[in-house]
């Protein structure tokens, strides 16, 4: 008996021992390098790479003032709202200094030394430099201060105890500079420490455990809460780029479409807060490293058939809303509309985006090389779940198309009622 | 024996066919813009039903508004929100002129029943208000004519007693929001259900003029009102 307790002891002892070395590793190792940019132009450059980590996009609520927070985060442990990164001495980062704001990067600690929640994407902002850090830091210092207190996180026990997060970070968190690959070019490399530092693609192109931890691949996942999927860049049939023209990919990055695809969903948003202010030489590297991403070749297993009273259904269904602009043979029209034949975009399994698709319509992200995109109605109100569910089935399988057919209580349970978030 | 080349003339046909019948899209902006009329019909008329109301002619600065406020979360439907969310200032002002300009007759007045008592508090109320409650008349602001004022102040004219009605309880219930100070906001607040139910009722039972456009100048607004200061100023753009 005492032996058992003893045993059980040291090994509490030991877990605890790791979990506290585990989360203060890499601390304090990384002193700011000789400055070779002017206040100004660190000012500048860190603006651009805030761009870069769509830093906005969580810390701006909508229609509030830029940085200011409390924007809400929805996730399956609770609600979090994003903090206040203007220089406000109270209420935003007025009274960090440069290391503070490195440490809460390339640690995931605020300035009071508590453990930061990774919905702010740290496990990849770890890879940021130094010296982009500070940049970053120069920029939001630059920044009107704006009085405005951080809301509170709502999260459920037991995730919103520092414990919890202290577990995490000591199973999935391993904070490291992003160290260049010898072996390949200089441009590969700038565009692997975009896409997995600031860019942050992995935090939606990537599965998530039931603890929420993203693994390092971009192997598609579904976004929590949202729904969304966001496909996986490893797959062929899904969202790989690998043997795209490289002005394809750029151009999906910029101008939010190309003649292979457009952005959707979450993706126009990133299209539009981010990548579309990203220099041409920086997409170019992005799109490099993203065409050269190893390719898994995956089989879908064979869909089952649509039940052909659906089919002619969504037939009538496409001819009557559809093949106006997405063409009788789903061919689309470049430049304006995507086709359909072929498109991986409607195929993909599960088939939220496309039912969401039809359900809410949507805009292109309005961008330089594309100021007034082209729409498509929001058929929520127009169709009903039987008719939405027959031609999402129909496309989805006309003209050569294969994939799983859908029916209306995925269209009401997957589509409806989520609305937009 | 003459051998007609059958499998030719089958292939042939089946090429022309997808030509002959699809006519490229236009491209226009009317084009682009399907997506809006889908549900505001194609002429910016009243759409599918009472909720999607008619936006053709309206001011362009109450529209660039309306879709700024979809936009960035001080106006709410979902799908007006999703459609807009990533598009630009720029092109939602190209938006609000586009459906601004045009030119269509209004529909006939709703028939509505109401009682003569109703009918005179309604009347009161759009053209006189209320002083004892510092409420001022609808005409003040939104002219005589109530077919508005350019370039921020909509017409209360032609649109559904359904729609009228949700846009004031939205406003009372801090929903719908405008520009600070939120004129409509304190003005719906003092009204009382029956008020916005009678004035609701009443002014969807108003013909409009065939051809009614907004008044080109308004007179000095009787309460601050954040979307006309917004416009004089020109800080909206």
């Amino acid at each position: 008996m005492k032996r058992t307790l003893l045993v059980l002891s040291l090994l509490i002892g030991i877990a605890a021992v790791s979990i506290v070395w585990r989360n203060y590793r890499d601390e304090d190792a990384h002193p700011s390098p000789a400055a070779t940019l002017s206040q100004e132009e660190s000012i500048a450059r860190g603006a651009y790479l805030a761009r870069a980590g769509h830093c906005a996009g969580c810390h701006t609520a909508r229609g509030g003032t830029p940085y200011a927070g409390g924007h809400a985060i929805p996730t399956p442990f609770g609600t979090l709202y994003a903090p206040n990164l203007t220089p406000d001495p109270e209420t935003g980062i007025g009274a960090w200094t440069s290391d503070d704001f490195w440490r809460a990067l390339h640690n995931g600690r605020a300035k009071d030394g508590r453990f930061l929640y990774p919905a702010c994407p740290y496990p990849n902002y770890t890879k940021v430099t130094r010296a982009d850090a500070d940049a970053l830091y120069a920029y939001l210092r630059s920044l009107p201060p704006v009085r405005q207190p951080n809301r509170p996180h709502e999260l459920r026990f037991p995730y919103s105890t520092q414990l919890a997060l202290a577990v995490w970070r000591a199973l999935y968190f391993e904070p490291g500079v992003y160290e260049p690959d010898e072996t390949r070019s200089a441009e590969w490399n700038r565009g692997a420490y975009l896409v997995n530092g600031l860019g942050h693609c992995s935090a939606c192109h990537a599965r998530r455990n039931a603890l929420g931890a993203t693994d390092s691949t971009l192997s598609g996942g579904t976004i929590p809460v949202q729904g969304w999927y966001a496909p996986s860049l490893h797959s062929k049939r899904e969202a790989s780029v690998a043997g795209w023209p490289r002005e394809d990919i750029v151009a999906l990055l910029k101008h939010g479409i190309s003649p292979q695809a457009s952005a959707l969903g979450p993706m126009a948003a990133v299209v539009h807060g981010s990548t579309q202010h990203l220099s041409d030489a920086d997409l170019r590297a992005m799109a490099l490293y993203l065409s050269e991403l190893p390719v898994h070749e995956d089989k879908a297993p064979e869909p089952p058939a649509v039940p052909p009273a659906r089919l002619a259904r969504g037939e009538r269904v496409y001819a009557e809303r559809c093949a106006d602009c997405h063409g009788e043979q789903g061919e689309g029209v470049p430049g304006m509309y995507p086709p359909l034949a072929g498109n991986r975009a409607i195929l993909l399994e599960p088939p939220v985006n496309t039912i969401r698709a039809v359900l809410n319509g949507g805009f292109p992200p309005a961008t330089a090389g594309n100021p007034q995109p082209f729409g498509m109605p929001p058929y929520a109100t127009l169709l009903s779940d039987e008719d939405v569910a027959a031609v999402v089935s129909y496309i989805r399988n006309a003209w050569g198309n294969r994939a799983s057919p859908v029916n209306a209580w995925e269209v009401a349970t997957e589509g409806r009622g989520i609305g937009v978030r | 024996m003459c051998r007609i080349p059958l499998r030719r003339i089958f292939a042939a046909v089946l090429c022309a066919l997808p030509l002959a019948a699809a006519a490229a899209p236009p491209d226009t902006l009317a084009q682009r813009l399907r997506a809006c009329t889908a549900c505001h019909d194609d002429q910016g008329r009243q759409g599918t039903d009472a909720y999607y109301p008619r936006i053709a002619g309206k001011p362009y600065e109450y529209l660039y508004n309306q879709l700024r406020h979809f936009r960035d979360g001080r106006r709410h439907y979902p799908l007006m929100e999703g459609l807009l969310a990533h598009l630009s200032d720029e092109y939602l002002l190209t938006i609000a002129r586009h459906f601004a300009a045009l030119d269509v007759p209004y529909p006939p007045p709703e028939d509505n029943e109401l009682s003569a008592e109703a009918a005179t508090r309604a009347r009161a109320l759009v053209y006189e208000g209320d002083e004892r409650r510092e409420l001022p008349p609808c005409a003040a602001c939104h002219d005589k004519a109530l077919m508005g004022v350019q370039p921020a102040v909509p017409g209360l004219l032609g649109l559904p007693t359904d729609y009228i009605r949700a846009q004031l309880g939205a406003w009372r219930s801090g929903t719908r929001k405008a520009a600070a100070p939120d004129c409509m906001a304190e003005i719906a607040r003092k009204l009382t259900p029956e008020e916005i139910s009678v004035v609701s009722a009443w002014l969807s039972a108003q013909p409009a003029p065939a051809h009614g456009r907004p008044a080109a100048r308004g007179g000095k607004p009787p309460m601050a009102c954040g979307s006309v200061l917004d416009a004089e100023q020109g800080t909206a753009r």
